[in-house]
């Protein structure tokens, strides 16, 4: 019989490693060269463990299911109060803050305002790092971003979503106040790139994370599911400096929006959890997720994996 | 690994001018040969031990096995590529419902109307689980025989994995019969001797359970028997374990071309972990990393309609768009005075419309218009939509008996075609709609109020 030799590969490329908050909660993420979960046979390292985020909104949820209000109970009515019930019952990774309410096509509340609630929330957290999202408005993001950036100078946030409209103003506020910026493509691998080189001109990559858009299961999860492989691909195999920021999988808010996770619990939570779990193996540095289920189930999966 | 013409006129006898086999040259021969537009059986001058080293260079990196008949009947392998992107996946994995002779006769029905009969629709796809996965847990023979026998009864198609000690697993076989081709679970390493020629006359898929450093030796054993319909088991029980498993089997298959790792996997999420959550959520891994058989506890709609779905995304071909089916939807239940909004068949297009249409509560129709997958400007420059193909859809669909509001959204990406497609269709207003579907937010419930 043919000599086998077990297929161990060597790969050029290594994620950069970013850290996001300040002090003893600050998350690590990146700094692998390796694939996720892949790394067998000694190929290399992989230092930092996927994070998970869990969701929270700048007002009062909508539509959000049951089983998560039973959870949060009246504190959903104040982020901040809110914010705080997360941490005391799941103690996650990061928080997503998502400032909805800042949609000029809804409620559009002032930078000023959203500044004020990011901040009240933030000193709830406890040291927990916070991801701040606008509504991906290139007209009024960078306001919004800007003031937060400001507001919570120094404490390191992940802020964004920094698109091709807008990414110069909203890179600048990070840089500005010392906050790393995400860099967002659509799912286009020649966006994303040019994106990064463009932000790095403002900021140092060690403070850029990817959002490539992460469709959920049923609603073109293929097409995210290979964007992340190919990116992982360009940064890892081939070492293309400009693909080697972590990536970041935000699907929460598309996940909830499905038929499925609105009319069955039980199968929605199923649905965020299969989703984490592509993504992950895909090769996502951090997840965002909703259901205090998911995070928990998503979190035990992760740490169960013995490098 | 695709093999060279080159490579294989090598090895042809090379009678010069004899064209037998029907082309001018060996060389020509060996090209069609080569992208499998010829059979080698058609150079009548081979030595019978080339022609089967040349079907052996010829076959996939990862063989096909089947298992069941007829309309159920599963292939899996075949597979040529380590990530999808680089081609595409071809057959997805079996989804199998484990069923163990010490569950009461209750569970065992229901169980297998579960794999029979559970369907979920998609897309206008038909989603379903594929198999049974018979197991011999008491110890009691006439026990496992008789289970066997109430899923040969429940299904002639139904393809069944018989796992059981080899003994009992050919005594089960007589009981299904061999025609159905079910998968025997499984040949180890201490089994070899013991069981030729009767695995060999069973004439069936066999599973192969054992470590990476075994499983090479006792395919090549069963190979040297003719049988090359096989299933690998690492044995190991730990997702992330199975999962670089999966990894590195893939890699010995296609990347470095090792026939005795060549063959499909079988997993079972169903012993990694205690609750169906944590099975199910392990099973979409393993379906995202290559396995050939996915082996779950239990089926629940809630946790298998997600799996499936899972399955159908990563297995769909990354070189042809995504599509829905081309009809008229109905949005937040219109009625005929409702607005009407045009988009292309393009899955994430429609998905994004639907979606954000819904999301205003206004009710409304929604005609998605056939353009190959096309998302809106990829579709208008090719031809493919625009007012005339527009116009069309509409007479084709019956949309005019149905809606009386005589009113069509086109994207604001195509406001160029309004003047066409007013040509194409008097007595209707055209408005061009927002450029993105985010924009319907605002647009939608402006325009419903308009009246």
């Amino acid at each position: 019989m043919a000599q086998w030799k077990v297929p161990v590969e060597a790969y050029k490329g290594r994620i950069l490693e970013v850290t996001i908050g300040r002090g003893s909660k600050a998350v690590k993420i990146g700094g692998e060269n390796v694939f996720a979960f892949n790394q067998t046979f000694d190929e290399g390292q992989w230092p930092n463990s996927p994070k998970v985020a869990v969701e929270v909104w700048d007002r009062e949820p909508l539509g959000w299911s049951e089983g998560i209000l039973k959870v949060y109970g009246d504190s959903v009515k104040d982020p901040a109060q809110w914010t705080k019930k997360v941490v005391d019952e799941l103690s996650p990774d990061l928080l997503f803050f998502y400032l909805i309410s800042t949609d000029p096509n809804e409620e559009d509340r002032s930078p000023d305002e959203a500044a004020r609630v990011v901040k009240a929330a933030y000193e709830a957290a406890g040291g927990v790092p916070f991801i701040v999202y606008g509504v991906g408005n290139d007209s009024k993001d960078p306001e919004v971003l800007r003031k937060v950036a400001e507001a919570l100078k120094g404490e390191n946030l992940l802020i964004g979503p920094a698109i091709k409209e807008d990414y110069e103003p909203i890179a600048q506020a990070a840089k500005d106040f010392d906050h790393c910026v995400s860099s967002q493509a659509p799912m286009d691998i020649n966006l994303q790139k040019e994106m990064d080189v463009k932000l790095s001109r403002i900021l140092p990559k060690e403070k850029i994370v990817l959002d490539p858009l992460a469709p959920c299961v049923g609603v073109g999860l293929e097409y995210g599911f290979s964007i992340f492989e190919r990116q992982k691909h360009a940064a890892v195999s081939f070492g293309d400096e400009m693909m080697q920021m972590p990536m970041l999988a935000n699907f929460s808010f598309e996940v909830w929006k499905t038929k499925e996770a609105k009319e069955n619990e039980k199968m929605g939570i199923m649905w965020e959890e299969m989703t984490a779990m592509a993504y992950l193996v895909a090769g996502a540095n951090i997840l965002v997720v909703r259901h205090p289920e998911t995070y928990r189930r998503v979190k035990g999966m992760i740490e169960s994996y013995k490098g | 690994m695709a093999i060279k013409g080159g490579d294989l006129a090598k090895l042809l006898p090379k009678r010069k001018g004899c064209k037998d086999c029907g082309f001018p040259t060996c060389f020509a021969f060996a090209m069609k040969v080569a992208s499998g537009a010829e059979d080698i059986d058609k150079c009548p001058h081979l030595d019978p031990k080339v022609k089967e080293q040349i079907r052996e260079m010829l076959a996939p990196p990862i063989l096909p096995v089947t298992l069941g008949k007829g309309e159920r009947a599963l292939t899996i392998g075949e597979e040529e590529v380590v990530f999808r992107h680089e081609k595409t996946f071809y057959h997805q994995p079996g989804i199998g419902v484990l069923i163990s002779d010490k569950e009461s006769e209750t569970d065992w029905e229901r169980k297998l109307k579960a794999v029979l009969e559970m369907t979920f629709e998609r897309i206008g796809r038909i989603l379903r689980p594929d198999l049974a996965v018979l197991w011999a847990e008491s110890g009691d023979e006439g026990k496992y025989l008789e289970l066997v026998k109430k899923a040969s009864d429940a299904s002639a198609d139904l393809p069944l994995v018989l796992m059981a000690p080899l003994d009992l697993a050919l005594k089960a076989l007589e009981v299904c019969g061999k025609d159905r081709r079910p998968l025997i679970y499984a040949v180890t390493k201490a089994d070899l001797d013991g069981y030729f020629p009767k695995l060999k006359e069973a004439g069936v898929p066999v599973a192969v359970k054992g470590g990476l450093e075994e499983l090479p030796e006792v395919t090549e054993r069963l190979k040297a028997e003719g049988m090359k319909e096989i299933v690998l088991d690492t044995g190991s029980r730990n997702l992330w374990e199975v999962v670089k498993e999966q990894i590195l089997l893939r890699r010995a298959a296609i990347k470095q071309g090792f026939r005795p790792l060549g063959y499909p996997t079988i997993v079972f999420p169903c012993f990694m972990a205690d609750d169906l959550e944590g099975q199910y959520m392990a099973a979409s891994a393993l379906v995202t990393r290559y396995a050939g058989i996915v082996v779950l506890s239990d089926f629940v709609p809630e946790y298998l309609y997600p799996l499936l779905t899972l399955r159908m995304n990563i297995y769909s071909d990354p070189r042809v768009p995504m599509t829905v089916e081309a009809k008229l939807y109905e949005i937040n239940a219109p009625s005929p005075d409702s607005p009407l909004l045009v988009t292309t068949n393009f899955a994430l297009t429609y998905f994004a419309v639907a979606a954000e249409a819904e999301a205003t509560k206004v009710p409304s129709w929604l005609l998605v218009q056939d353009t190959e997958g096309l998302c809106v400007l990829a579709a208008w420059s090719t031809g493919k939509f625009n007012g005339e193909t527009i116009a069309m859809a509409v007479k084709k669909l019956g949309v005019e008996e149905k809606i009386t509001s005589k009113k069509i959204v086109i994207p604001g990406l195509l406001a160029r075609i309004k003047g066409e497609l007013e040509d194409e269709l008097p007595g209707w207003e055209v408005v061009v709609g927002p450029r993105e579907a985010s924009g319907l937010s605002s647009f939608l419930p402006e325009f419903a109020g308009r009246g």
